[in-house]
């Protein structure tokens, strides 16, 4: 089973590049500490999913890179050709001469429905080189105008041409204090479009990222290649190939399907997010050692606590006793101590994973009444190391996480809308107030429920 | 890649478009080492085979064989033109691209745009449709002008209209170099105003430049070299200094000046030609920073100056660079953002600058500035990798902030103590199809935006309120 990638704009090809590299060299990487036919195993199904194969052995990614301008794809091209190990297609490619110019509405209703044909024949050509296809994974932006207004329209065309594929986003989310002026717009609009089309978000949050390549890897002068590499890495821990709780012979062949029964329960909650522990410069990981004990019991704090990384966790927070559902509406303004979780995914890759006690994430007070702990939790594993770790945890969520970011997004949006300040930037290609008041209250749903898990 | 045409009008504009090509040049000189016509190369330039007669030259790949810039230049009298054309940039340009008349306006707004426009009206499209045929994807047009004189400010003003019917889709980004106080030209506020209207109707970006705010920059650089506390003398290869050996061998006062506005056409432009990490696109200018189609003045600064003058100074802090650019001294107009109400802010770096710099810089430089009320994290920015010739960093600050309303009203109050008395009136009227309702609909034009700054200013300092948000039914 395959999945197949589509990368936009300028972020979503280089962050494109960088998880293949990342899939590559840890699939090639000699320090799997496990057998060789274990490893054997591992590549071809990291194979399988990521990668076809070119008569001569060199592998070619199963992805599509769109841009509407055409600096950003030469160089991801030429980066991908001088890594002398992957490559991309050589026709897999698509740009134009004039960017979206963080324009959504640009993106999604001039150059979406202009380049429709072409992008999609693309597409299917990929899809086409696959035995079997299981989906698609969607890297973009949602601050600028390619990734967030083309995305969002190729998103709803993957979701026309190819109903029973599943389709993930993965979305960078912007730095808040600004890297794209109209940044909420876009990101409302992307937002509401994918959350109508999409089976779910995977979220990265620029500012989130950041912090860990500062205080986790202790890089001084961060750039985003570093931030990037870092992303890369979390989304490699999640898709590498891994056993099944139940079937501990045979990787798991269906890794978007399985993550989205596990994790999707409803409609109305799809936003996910990943952490992974350990995270550290790749020098100082030949003198740090690890016991899975320690590693859950961190990973389990920084989930119900809200932290991003192992630095700065608060471990005042605790699971309430005893869940009260008439008591749960919890107002707007109230902080969020607790994160209540709708279903999590914990991935264990590494040095005696049979041994690890997940009793922790089983914990019923963690979850909402509604989804039976045995429902709400699953656990994939695999011997084999990831990226030079000897054992590191993933952990794949749909929480509460996210409620503050979009609030804050949303917020931020809605008082800019008041003002009609660059409204006329949208309105100039199609996009009417209305479709941002439309925008303006599914999102608003959408914070309520989560809200009031 | 798209391709921009730079369309520079009178003395003024015609001095400040040398100054550019010549820097335009040599940057990408200093990138393309293996002198092969590139993308980034052919934003400005054309490559052209000069053994083929006629149009059927342009060449779109392999060796560079000769450069031709994307210009078009237009004067109303020959000196400056000749000045170039038999200057070192000659080859650059040729005789298709010029127009030239030799009578001059005059210092009078209206010779420029009445009389010269619909006289070479047919003349300058034609040309315009030339350039524009030979872009694979135009973009934009830059115009370079000034606003005190004749041709520079009437004629250049009326282009913009005819630009506007002609390539509605392409983006008109004007820098008007504005009069200072002691202007010699008796008219001048006359001309300012009345361009001030076209811009204000035509223009899609204007970035004001004021003639003293580059004389007090580059006194200060003389300063700084002259006192010695420097320790060096300028390099021979600096940037403000030494690019006027396009003109001629001598310098002359205004060279370094018109260096500076070159400059800030290069960086404003860098992002666009050259690869970086986050790129921005010209089209991503107008987007993110004017929020209202009418708010389109930005103003700029260029920093780290020394550097900038290649004085050979220890190497600053770079966060330096950040702080100077906010700073009332740096600005190219005589404002002061610092303690005015930003709408928008944009920055662009280039050279080794990473974005940990960059959100450092505006987490530290945040608490200091104001922001209107619905645009608290107003930032644009973008990091493009190749850095000015002979230096290793760079900073362009783009504000759309209500600092230019004091030059916006000392304008109309210059104006209106000519208008009063009608001084020189006599001498627009007798313009054919020059009214005096011309006058009273420029001033006019100009109350309404500065009304507009003023309501802005209003909010200025009150607390940022969060407002009610759509209500969900559970």
């Amino acid at each position: 089973m395959s999945i197949v990638t589509v990368q936009l704009g300028q972020c979503g090809n280089q962050v494109g590049f960088e998880v293949f590299d990342a899939l590559y060299s840890d699939s090639y990487c000699s320090q799997g500490l496990c057998s060789k036919k274990e490893n054997e195993a591992y590549q071809a199904s990291c194979k399988e999913r990521f990668f076809s194969e070119e008569e001569n052995g060199v592998l070619v990614a199963r992805s599509v890179l769109v841009d509407m301008e055409p600096k950003v794809i030469n160089q991801t091209l030429s980066k991908a050709a001088q890594s002398g190990r992957w490559k991309y297609g050589q026709h897999a490619c698509f740009c134009q001469k004039q960017g979206s110019g963080n324009n959504w509405a640009y993106g999604y209703s001039c150059h979406g429905p202009k380049h429709e044909e072409s992008i999609m024949n693309l597409i299917r050509k990929e899809v086409e080189k696959c035995d079997s296809l299981h989906g698609f994974s969607i890297i973009m932006s949602m601050a600028g105008g390619t990734g967030s207004g083309l995305g969002a329209f190729i998103t709803q065309n993957l979701q026309d041409q190819y109903p029973n594929a599943l389709k993930m986003n993965q979305v960078i989310w912007p730095y808040g204090t600004g890297e794209v002026i109209v940044q909420n717009y876009n990101s409302i609009l992307t937002l509401s479009h994918l959350y109508r089309c999409s089976d779910a978000l995977l979220v990265h949050e620029n500012d989130a990222i950041h912090k860990i390549c500062a205080k986790m890897m202790n890089i001084r002068q961060i750039s985003f290649n570093n931030i990037n590499q870092v992303l890369a890495h979390q989304l490699g821990s999640m898709f590498q190939p891994t056993y099944s709780a139940e079937d501990s012979f045979h990787y798991r062949r269906n890794p978007l399907g399985d993550l989205m029964e596990h994790l999707v329960p409803h409609p109305e909650f799809k936003m996910l997010g990943v952490r992974n522990i350990p995270q550290m410069a790749e020098n100082s990981l030949p003198y740090s050692t690890f016991t899975w004990a320690g590693l859950l019991k961190h990973l389990r704090q920084m989930l119900i606590s809200n932290a991003k990384m192992e630095e700065g966790i608060d471990w005042q927070v605790r699971p309430p006793l005893a869940r009260l559902p008439a008591l749960g509406k919890m107002p707007f303004n109230k902080e969020l101590h607790f994160d209540t979780s709708i279903a999590n995914l914990v991935i264990l890759r590494g040095k005696d994973v049979h041994c690890a006690d997940l009793g922790g994430f089983r914990d019923p007070a963690l979850y909402t009444t509604w989804l039976k702990p045995a429902d709400a939790f699953s656990m994939w594993k695999t011997q084999r190391a990831f990226n030079k770790y000897e054992k590191s945890a993933t952990l794949v969520s749909n929480s509460q996480f996210l409620v503050k970011p979009l609030d804050t997004i949303v917020g931020k949006a809605w008082n800019m809308f008041a003002s009609k300040a660059y409204v006329y930037q949208y309105t100039k290609f199609g996009i009417e107030e209305e479709d941002f008041l439309d925008s303006f209250s599914l999102l608003e749903q959408v914070i309520a429920s989560y809200c009031n898990l | 890649m798209t391709q921009s045409v730079v369309i520079q009008v009178g003395q003024c504009g015609n001095q400040i478009g040398c100054c550019f090509w010549d820097l335009a040049l040599r940057e990408h000189a200093a990138v393309n080492k293996k002198g092969i016509y590139d993308e980034a190369i052919s934003s400005f330039f054309r490559n052209v085979d000069t053994r083929v007669v006629g149009d059927g030259g342009s060449i779109s790949k392999g060796k560079i064989c000769s450069l031709k810039a994307r210009a078009v230049l237009i004067d109303m009298e020959e000196g400056v033109v000749n000045e170039i054309l038999q200057g070192p940039l000659r080859e650059v340009f040729d005789s298709k691209q010029l127009i030239t008349d030799i009578s001059g306006s005059g210092n009078n707004w209206a010779v420029g745009h009445k009389v010269f426009g619909s006289l070479y009206q047919e003349q300058i499209l034609e040309k315009l449709r030339k350039a524009a045929e030979q872009c694979d994807c135009l973009q934009c047009f830059f115009i370079i002008h000034s606003m005190g004189g004749g041709t520079g400010s009437g004629l250049g003003t009326f282009l913009l209209k005819m630009l506007e019917d002609e390539f509605p889709e392409v983006y008109r980004f004007v820098t008007s170099v504005c009069p200072s106080g002691e202007d010699d030209v008796i008219t001048s506020p006359y001309n300012t105003i009345l361009a001030v209207k076209e811009l204000n109707e035509h223009a899609d970006c204007v970035l004001p430049i004021d003639n003293q705010s580059l004389f007090d920059i580059i006194s200060k650089i003389d300063i700084m070299v002259n006192s010695g506390k420097l320790g060096k003398t300028v390099k021979p290869r600096s940037l403000v200094t030494s690019s006027a050996r396009a003109l001629k061998k001598h310098q002359k006062p205004f060279d370094a000046m018109n260096n500076i506005v070159a400059n800030l056409l290069l960086n404003l432009t860098s992002s666009a030609r050259f690869e970086g990490s986050l790129n921005m696109d010209l089209n991503e200018i107008s987007m993110n920073l004017v929020p209202f189609p009418q708010l389109h003045y930005l103003v700029s600064s260029l920093t780290p100056l020394y550097t900038l003058a290649d004085v050979n100074i220890p190497p600053r802090r770079l966060d330096q660079m950040f702080t100077d650019a906010f700073s009332k001294d740096h600005q190219l107009i005589q404002a002061d953002p610092k303690h005015n109400l930003y709408l928008a802010c944009a920055l662009m770096v280039r050279g080794n600058v990473q974005v940990s710099d960059l959100r450092r810089n505006i987490e530290r430089l945040k608490p200091s500035l104001q922001f209107v009320s619905w645009n608290q994290e107003g930032w644009k920015t973008s990091l493009c990798s190749v850095p000015p010739v002979g230096h290793s960093h760079s900073l362009l600050a783009l504000a759309n902030n209500t600092c230019v309303k004091p030059t916006f009203m000392e304008l109309r109050e210059r104006f209106m103590r000519l208008y009063k008395k009608k001084a020189h009136l006599h001498h627009y009227l007798q313009v054919e199809g020059m009214e005096e309702n011309c006058f009273t609909e420029a001033v006019s034009s100009l109350s309404a935006l500065i009304q507009e700054y003023n309501q802005l200013d209003v909010t200025k300092g009150m607390p940022v309120q969060d407002l009610p948000r759509l209500s969900i039914a559970m």
